[in-house]
């Protein structure tokens, strides 16, 4: 049974690790905007992209 | 009637067209013109009509010569470093996500610009660019171009400071939920029969994790709590703080007691647990509107920097650096930042930011002007008589002070029960340990701690943030912007509500027209219209607004004389529209009473139009669900309009005509003196001081990111007809925290007498505790629901 005692520590481990991962999401700043990235990840930046990189193109 | 493809307003009967697209205005046509040329016009796809439409074009291209100035765009500047530079810049008009979509692909319309990323919940957007490729002057140009108009201003440390807070809200919740559910698991074996059987050296690991991991808990996550007691001791006051920490100490104390001396496990799962729960409430109350500003003082309305004359030059100078004497130069659109002398130049003046008539006024050499107004016309030059600071308007704000301590005085319910709370519970808890130290010493410090345990007025501290958390939200969904949740509280004990008139019950922007004198027949009608069309003076738009519909006819020989009228020639008839002065050339004594434009054909006066205002919508139901709250009535403007206010108001209602904003600001005063709990209702700047010492400072705002002084809310103007409802709202809201305190109470009672005979348990603890929290925060949401679906909010 004492068995457990090292699981409780390993997975204290593993938990302290994603309590890391989202102390330090807090303090990039990643909870500041909750509205722009649900709506930022539905844009297709390509079509943009290669339509200057064209007009780049003509440039030169 | 066809939509305008970039804002969705009504084209009109002309409308502006392009490429077979229809707009309402050249600026939005415009803006279509560079986006597609940009390929850019998917922003029309993702949304209809996601454009902004400028009321006014601005069109000197000086505006934002002062960005050039580098004392200024350095202070502007996040950050600048080998020509590379990042700036932030808050841009209230974001609003879908067309507009985010476009913001962040800046990089296209100019190479300068290497990334820009949009904060949409503070308005903000980031722009990095290439200083040698595009200056910060150009960028905003650019915005300006397609009709993204930054507002800029240097005071966004507030924003700052709550972003900060709101982080450091997260991390503690954060870290208490983590230690919450991993002691939880640890002390499962307690709450299940035949857990005494687990063998002692796992329950002593177990306690002794468990005591591990309260310890960021009662260091970091409790903090707020410690600190706040501590203060409020210091000032000899008892808030909700006070018995919470008690109770969170006791909790810590006694359970790492148990744990070290072997004699149980306990209650660090309801330590946590408590505050995971209050923290969240806590989170919850504090959420506000950070797009929103309620704090803003004279400096976010005046320009940072203005154009000063010396020896003919012109220079950029920071407001706070112009001194009494100096010559400024003031264009089309701008603001008059200091109260000063106008000494070349027709002055215009729109001081519908600061008195809310739209109606301009016009000034001649020599005039004294006020601070706050806005010069429409060609450029005029002013010498400064007083500093920004010691200006007319902006002395206004100096009263802040003042009524931040008188602010202070009110106490909250939250105060007033905790008060007693605390103390009764101190004298329950020493009672007890009394009788129980006749028996045992150990049992009366045990008893002593579980009482303080028990009783710790969680549930009591979770009830107003959820309540008025809830409530503030509701608001906001209609249009009642409320800065805190302190302001429902003091909503509910207001008898006295004082309204401004110009801007606040009347519309700012729109009056009731009607025709006096001979009827204009169907082609004098139109030759008045078309001569009215050439000018952007607000009463002729509003003539020929009214005026039936008919084509435009040729004006020639067109003259604008600025505050006098307009004339013209259309088909060799000479038509005049203006003041009486200009038309018949001698004033009358009612001149001054109401607006008027007169109208004279080929010489001869044929009548005028009279403007009255427009009260807004709903003001009979406002005044009517106000029974048992004393109405006053204060307005810079003269008593020509008492009569009409009176069919709105009761003979009861005071009306004070002819008010300064200082005379304003007095009255509040003197009402508050006399004990009375005041409401100001205004929207302008001349109302700024009175808001302030207003017990609450409502601002009517038609465009809510813009133009509203500091205030403790803003109101919608479209909303205006249900003020009434919220304040009745605010007093049902009042009635479900009683109503939840009750609850908590009943809670508190059957666990004291538990705690009283020294028969508390972990476990009864940890049910007990939890579930109150919950059950009053589940109670507090939905009754605020229900009441919000009852009252149709």
């Amino acid at each position: 049974m004492s068995v457990i005692v090292v699981l409780i520590g390993f997975s204290l481990i593993v938990a302290s690790g994603f309590l890391v991962a989202f102390l330090w999401a807090v303090k990039s700043g990643q909870y500041d905007d909750d509205v722009s990235p649900s709506i930022r990840i539905l844009y297709d930046n390509d079509e943009i992209k290669s339509e200057q990189t064209n007009t780049n193109q003509n440039k030169v | 009637m066809a939509e305008c493809i970039h804002c969705g307003q009504d084209c009109g009967k002309n409308p502006v067209i392009w490429n077979e697209k229809q707009f309402c205005c050249n600026g939005c046509s415009m803006v279509y013109q560079i986006l597609s040329e940009k390929k850019l016009d998917r922003y029309y796809d993702m949304m209809p009509t996601p454009g902004i439409r400028l009321e006014q074009e601005n069109t000197s291209g000086t505006r934002y010569a002062y960005l050039d100035n580098d004392e200024i765009r350095l202070k502007l500047l996040d950050f600048s470093d080998g020509g590379i530079s990042r700036v932030n810049l808050f841009i209230p008009a974001i609003h879908c996500s067309s507009c985010i979509w476009l913001l962040e692909n800046l990089s296209t319309l100019h190479h300068g610009i290497m990334h820009s990323n949009v904060n949409f919940v503070r308005k903000e957007v980031s722009i990095t660019f290439r200083e040698s490729e595009i200056s910060l002057r150009q960028i905003v140009e650019l915005l300006h171009a397609i009709h993204y108009i930054p507002d800029i201003s240097y005071n966004k440390g507030n924003k700052d400071d709550h972003q900060k807070a709101n982080r450091r809200m997260i991390m503690k919740i954060g870290v208490a939920g983590f230690a919450f559910g991993n002691i939880m698991l640890l002390s499962f074996p307690d709450y299940l029969p035949g857990g005494e059987a687990i063998d002692k050296f796992m329950a002593g690991t177990f306690g002794i994790v468990s005591f591990i991991l309260a310890l960021p808990v009662i260091t970091f996550c409790s903090s707020d709590f410690f600190l706040s007691a501590f203060k409020s001791l210091r000032k000899k006051i008892i808030n909700i703080d006070l018995p919470l920490s008690i109770g969170i100490l006791a909790l810590f104390l006694e359970s790492s007691y148990e744990i070290f001396s072997g004699s149980g496990t306990g209650y660090m799962d309801s330590l946590a647990g408590l505050l995971f729960f209050m923290l969240i409430g806590r989170w919850y109350q504090s959420r506000t509107y950070q797009s929103l500003s309620f704090d803003r003082d004279y400096r976010s309305y005046f320009p940072i920097a203005v154009t000063r004359l010396l020896d003919g030059k012109e220079d950029f100078v920071q407001l706070k650096d112009l001194k009494t004497g100096d010559q400024i130069l003031v264009r089309n659109g701008e603001l008059i930042p200091v109260d000063s002398i106008l000494t070349d130049g027709e002055g215009n003046i729109d001081y519908s930011f600061v008195t809310g008539e739209s109606i301009p006024v016009a000034k001649k050499a020599g005039d004294f002007v006020f601070a706050g107004g806005k010069q429409s016309g060609a450029a005029i030059k002013l010498r400064v008589e007083k500093e920004v600071a010691q200006s007319y308007l902006t002395q206004l704000w100096n009263e802040d002070k003042l009524s931040e301590e008188g602010k202070m005085q009110m106490q909250s319910i939250v105060t007033k029960v905790s008060h007693y709370f605390t103390l009764i519970i101190l004298v329950i808890a020493s009672g007890a340990a009394v009788y129980w130290s006749f028996t045992s010493i150990s049992k009366a410090v045990y008893v002593f701690a579980s009482i303080l345990i028990v009783a710790c007025p969680c549930a009591l501290s979770l009830t107003i943030p959820f309540t008025f958390g809830n409530v503030m939200r509701v608001f906001g969904r209609n249009g009642f912007y409320i800065k805190n949740t302190e302001v429902i509280e003091k909503l509910t004990r207001i008898d006295t509500v004082v309204f401004d008139k110009t801007g606040t019950l009347t519309h700012s922007r729109s009056m009731n027209i009607g025709w006096e004198g001979n009827e204009l027949s169907k082609v004098e009608a139109q030759w008045v219209r078309s001569v009215a069309r050439n000018s952007t003076h607000p009463l002729s738009v509003m003539v020929s607004e009214w005026l039936p519909a008919s084509i435009l006819l040729t004006v020639n020989n067109y003259q604008e004389i600025s505050g006098l009228g307009i004339t013209g020639m259309v088909d060799n008839h000479r038509i005049m529209l203006g003041s009486r002065k200009f038309i018949a050339g001698n004033e009358t004594s009612d001149e001054s009473k109401i607006s008027s434009v007169y109208v004279s054909l080929d010489n001869k006066l044929r009548g005028f139009f009279k403007m009255e205002n427009h009260y807004r919508e709903g003001l009979n139901v406002v005044i009517s669900g106000m029974k048992n709250i004393q109405l006053h009535l204060l307005t810079g403007d003269n008593d020509s309009e008492e009569e009409n206010l009176r069919t709105y108001f009761s003979s009861e209602t005071q009306l004070h005509f002819n008010q300064t904003p200082v005379d304003k600001l007095e009255y509040i005063k003197e009402l508050k003196q006399k004990g009375r709990n005041v409401i100001m209702i205004g929207d302008g700047l001349n109302d700024a001081g009175a808001l302030l010492k207003a017990d609450i400072g409502i601002t009517i705002a038609d465009d809510i990111y813009h133009f509203s002084p500091a205030c403790d809310a803003i109101l919608s103007s479209s909303k205006f007809g249900r003020l009434q409802d919220y304040l009745q709202f605010s007093n049902s809201a009042l009635k479900i925290v009683y109503a939840s305190y009750l609850i908590s109470f009943l809670y508190n009672i059957v666990g004291l007498t538990f705690a009283i005979q020294g028969l508390l348990s972990p476990v009864f603890a940890a049910i007990l505790m939890p579930l109150s929290s919950v059950s009053v925060v589940t109670f507090a949401s939905l009754s605020v629901s229900v009441l919000s679906k009852s009252k149709k909010f």
